[in-house]
């Protein structure tokens, strides 16, 4: 156990590190499901667009403005595609809602391809963040250990905004019962802006976090991290945020450990993430913190 | 019924424009082969119609699914995958075996079915029956690995069910690229030099071009009877209302499996097409994004049209790789626009896509077929209305 | 009532969600050929009942029996277990539980129709009724998709015609069956079930929505299709003038539990049903 721990600490600890990482996502995911019923497929381009934007804004003003700019773009872009692509089709079928979010993730896809002309962009070094440190036989950037506490600090601050603010209670409220809710005089679209708000922010951080432990960004850099921290809030229990944030850590450690198994199993990294997820989808479909929903005949 | 049916005139018409118009597009295609010469433009409508003919195949195999049975379903890029595979790895000839599985000592399966047959019939005949009998096999392993991932998935609902497609369409993809299979699947390096539709011909005849016409139009065919059959009508009862369904006697996982087993067969044989026109196929370029591609296509069409499905394949398929080629060139008519460049007809394209599915997500068709006794019945309408106006003149 | 064949039998049967009991220990025969009503006031469990009857819930315990043979047996199992709060825990216990899914139920014969109509709503009339052949067709999936049985195929389209010529429906066949006008709608959800070959027949509130006018000819329609088609009824109804008008038996229930049964005569004045309806419900 302890040679395998000893040898595995590497892995270990950047499999926490991008758990943090893919939670950051994954509330993004779990929270819009939750309230709108709808897998926000672009969620992970935004993610995406938030280290592209970061990359362009470092190269032409200093560290400690571009990181704020990151921020506010990227919500202003969550709250957009909100107001653009998912709004005008509240009373449509799921599947156009859905087709809707698809079709965001090409667009944003093809943009970035646009921009970028398809060369992968060099991610600015952040100071003191992307520095190394050495930990038993471990060395990893400073971003690993930090990535940890600040999750987890994000996570105790959105509970306390959930769950003691008026707005953190029209959101309870509607991720209940939608059309209830809104008779009630809840405002509907306020509550799902802010929902798209909260969760672009927390992309927009988890992306600073993310990249900074790559070498650059390509269009398609936000599909897989999308896919996984949407796997991750499914195997959470899709609307409960600490199962999104428990089944994110999961995933990451798990996928760094098969990447320290040998060069012949990297290719099953991105795979072991949708073995868990459909092996979790058929022993409980509603994932580990999911509430069973009937319908009603 | 049938006799009523028999009787109506515009039905008459409306097949008898059809059989034209269809022997007219082979004859054309024929001649595009064999007797036109090659030019910039018939060297830009080749590949398009090759390549819409094949997209019309797997759209509307997705269509089956997701517009007809209400599946949402997202591994249609998994089932391509499985059906290139499986052609590929049964048409290479085996003299070329050792310069493929260049990593892999020459592979792990010594023949290939197009040569062998061609020692039995001849090397065109051999060509032309073992691509068919290989684009079977890539059906058919398509078909098995969808009735396998069926009995787990197709009990989740909706968006699960699709996420969990997209799952096993990723895990699918990461197995044909494990270095383990190498010799079979050649890990993740390419896989080529198979015979493709260029190796189809009839003596000095080349059909290059007709064949994938001819399968694809098969298949699309055999699926429009399905769907007009009691089965297709089960389907779209199960679309509408699953507990209805159910209480109708009609067994939900019997038809969500063969609607889905159905689908990814010729999703498997539209992949094996995809294999023959590409000459080249890679694990890799599988991706989800070509599962959206797709599925942007069957929204475009209108979900659950047929006919719909085929026409936004060949426009899609132009736009992207011939009309729409100049805003990726830098110019417009001799005219140099700055922001025309690599990646802007994507831009525009994805642009469009997101109206169709905002303003107009009925798509071309809506739920409709296009039907030449439909427009027969217009036209015959219109004139009769015309001469009513006529008589009340009088 | 024992003098005739008991066509449905329902034992027992209690349905538990999480801690709330919806049908508690109901226990019920339908003789053939008679109409039997189940009534309630809102909220009662007539319709858990149903779908306990027709498989579209497993109920937690209790025994359902179709012409004899046992359909639907349960017992308190996992979870269950220990949660389980009704009655008669042990007697279904040695038994192994059988839970067929609603389409197995529909072709041992019972067919049903729903409270809040469950038409395809992107179908015509005719292919409503059409589609609820499917199962009795014999046929494959390749005779159909290849026209190789085409027999088969025109012998249900013209069993189709037959069937909405009767129901008085065979005007509107072209039509899309949501364009309907609500009563006729009830009626094609009727014809739908029909056409699977009903021995038993269970109507979830036929009446729901209609003037008394529609009414008064619903009952008689019910009459009707009981005696041409063989059929045994079993129906949840509110308007009591019909109920009281065509049942040959009813079972009253309140808050998941039987509180009277009998003719119509004698339920009309059972002080318990009548406290039950006045007390609770508007009617």
């Amino acid at each position: 156990m302890a040679a395998f721990f000893q040898a595995n600490l590497p892995y270990l600890l950047s499999g926490i590190s991008v758990g943090g990482q893919y939670a950051l996502i994954a509330i993004g995911y779990t929270m819009v499901y939750g309230i709108l019923r709808l897998i926000n497929f672009a969620h992970g381009d935004v993610f995406m667009v938030a280290g592209l934007v970061m990359v362009y804004a470092s190269a032409s003003m200093p560290i400690y403005l571009s990181i704020p700019l990151v921020i506010v773009v990227t919500v202003a872009l969550g709250f957009l595609i909100e107001r653009v692509a998912y709004k005008p089709l509240r009373t449509a079928p799921r599947m156009s809602v859905m087709i809707s979010a698809i079709g965001v993730s090409y667009l944003l896809q093809n943009c970035a391809l646009y921009f970028t002309g398809g060369l992968p962009q060099m991610y600015p070094a952040i100071p003191w963040f992307s520095n190394s440190v050495t930990i038993g036989s471990a060395t990893t950037k400073i971003v690993t250990l930090v990535t940890p506490v600040l999750v987890l600090a994000l996570i105790v601050i959105l509970e306390l905004f959930i769950q003691k603010t008026k707005i953190g209670m029209a959101m309870r409220a509607v991720s209940r019962d939608f059309e209830t809710s809104q008779l009630m005089g809840i405002k509907i679209n306020s509550v799902i802006s802010m929902t798209f708000v909260i969760g672009c922010f927390l992309a927009a951080i988890g992306s600073l976090l993310y990249f900074t432990n790559y070498p650059s960004v390509v269009p398609t850099s936000g599909a897989m991290p999308g896919l996984k921290a949407f796997v991750a809030a499914v195997f959470g229990g899709i609307g409960s945020i600490p199962g999104a944030v428990i089944g994110a850590f999961i995933i990451g450690i798990c996928e760094n450990i098969i990447k320290g198994l040998g060069s012949n199993w990297t290719v099953f990294s991105d795979a072991f993430t949708f073995v868990l997820l459909i092996v979790i989808l058929l022993v409980k479909p509603t994932g580990i913190f999911g509430e069973k929903a009937t319908d009603k005949v | 019924m049938e006799k009523t049916l028999r009787k109506d005139p515009a039905k008459k018409i409306g097949s008898a424009i059809a059989v034209c118009l269809i022997a007219a597009l082979y004859i054309f295609l024929f001649l595009l082969d064999n007797v036109l010469p090659a030019n910039s433009f018939t060297l830009m409508l080749i590949p398009v119609l090759k390549k819409g003919a094949i997209y019309s195949l797997i759209c509307v195999s997705m269509n089956l699914l997701n517009g007809f049975t209400g599946l949402f379903s997202l591994g249609q890029a998994g089932f391509m995958l499985l059906g290139a595979y499986a052609y590929a790895v049964f048409a290479i000839p085996a003299e070329q075996h050792p310069a493929v599985y260049q990593y892999f000592d020459g592979g792990a399966i010594g023949f290939s079915i197009p040569e062998a047959l061609g020692k039995l019939l001849g090397e065109n005949a051999g060509a032309f029956v073992g691509s068919i009998l290989c684009i079977i096999i890539a059906g058919i392993v398509a078909a098995a690995f969808a009735a396998l991932i069926g009995i787990p998935v197709l009990r989740l609902k909706s968006d699960y069910l699709a996420i969990a497609t997209l799952g096993f369409a990723e895990i699918i993809r990461a197995v044909f690229q494990w270095n383990s299979l190498g010799p079979v699947t050649n890990g993740s390096n390419m896989l080529r030099k198979y015979t493709s539709f260029s190796a189809i011909k009839i003596g000095s005849v080349k059909l290059a071009t007709v064949f994938p016409f001819l399968i694809a139009m098969i298949c699309i065919g055999i699926i429009v009877l399905l769907i007009n059959s009691s089965y297709g009508r089960a389907f779209k009862a199960v679309r509408d209302d699953e507990v209805a369904a159910e209480a109708m006697g009609i067994s939900l996982f019997k038809h969500k499996m063969l609607s889905f087993v159905i689908s990814s067969f010729f999703a498997g044989v539209g992949g094996a097409l995809l294999a023959m026109y590409q000459t080249t196929i890679q694990a890799s370029a599988f991706k989800s994004a070509m599962t959206y591609e797709i599925l942007l296509i069957v929204v475009i069409g209108g979900i659950g049209s047929i006919s719909g499905s085929c026409i936004a394949s060949f426009l899609y398929i132009a736009c992207n790789e011939w009309w729409l080629r100049f805003l990726d060139s830098g110019s417009f008519f001799g005219i140099s626009v700055p922001f025309f460049r690599d990646g802007f007809r994507k831009v525009v394209f994805s642009v469009i896509i997101m109206v169709i599915v905002l303003f107009f997500s009925r798509g071309i068709m809506g739920d409709k077929e296009l039907s030449f006794a439909g427009l027969v019945r217009k036209f015959q309408k219109k004139s009769a209305a015309g001469t009513a106006k006529g008589g009340a003149q009088k | 009532m024992s003098d005739k064949n008991i066509v449905l039998h329902v034992e027992n049967v209690t349905m538990q969600f999480g801690g709330v009991i919806a049908v508690n220990n109901l226990s019920l025969d339908v003789p053939e050929g008679q109409i039997v009503a189940l009534i309630g006031p809102n909220g009662a469990g007539k319709t858990t009942a149903f779908n306990c009857i027709t498989g579209v819930y497993e109920p937690t315990n209790g025994l359902v029996e179709f012409c004899g043979l046992p359909m639907v047996r349960n017992f308190p199992r996992g979870k269950m277990k220990k949660q389980y709060q009704g009655e008669n825990a042990d007697k279904y216990i040695h038994d192994p539980a059988i839970a067929p899914s609603p389409d197995k139920i529909t072709e041992l014969g019972i067919a049903r129709t729903f409270q809040n109509i469950r038409l395809w709503k992107s179908m015509t009339v005719f292919d409503n009724v059409l589609t609820a052949k499917h199962m009795r067709a014999k046929q494959n999936v390749f005779s159909a998709t290849f026209r190789t049985n085409a027999k088969e195929e025109r012998r249900m389209r013209e069993e189709t015609e037959a069937l909405l010529a009767e129901q008085d429906l065979l005007q509107y066949k072209d039509e899309l069956a949501t364009s309907l006008p609500y009563g006729l709608q009830r009626r094609l959800e009727i014809a739908r079930a029909l056409a699977t070959e009903p021995k038993l027949l269970l109507l979830d509130e036929p009446a729901a929505g209609m003037n008394p006018q529609e009414t008064q000819e619903l009952g008689a329609f019910i009459q009707q299709i009981r005696d041409e088609y063989n059929l045994t009824v079993f129906l949840i109804e509110h308007h009591m003038d019909l109920v009281m008008k065509i049942s040959d038996y009813i079972y009253v229930i309140d808050f998941g539990s039987e509180i009277a049964q009998g003719v119509p005569a004698e339920v009309q004045n059972n002080q318990r049903v009548i406290d039950a309806y006045l007390g609770v419900s508007e009617e």
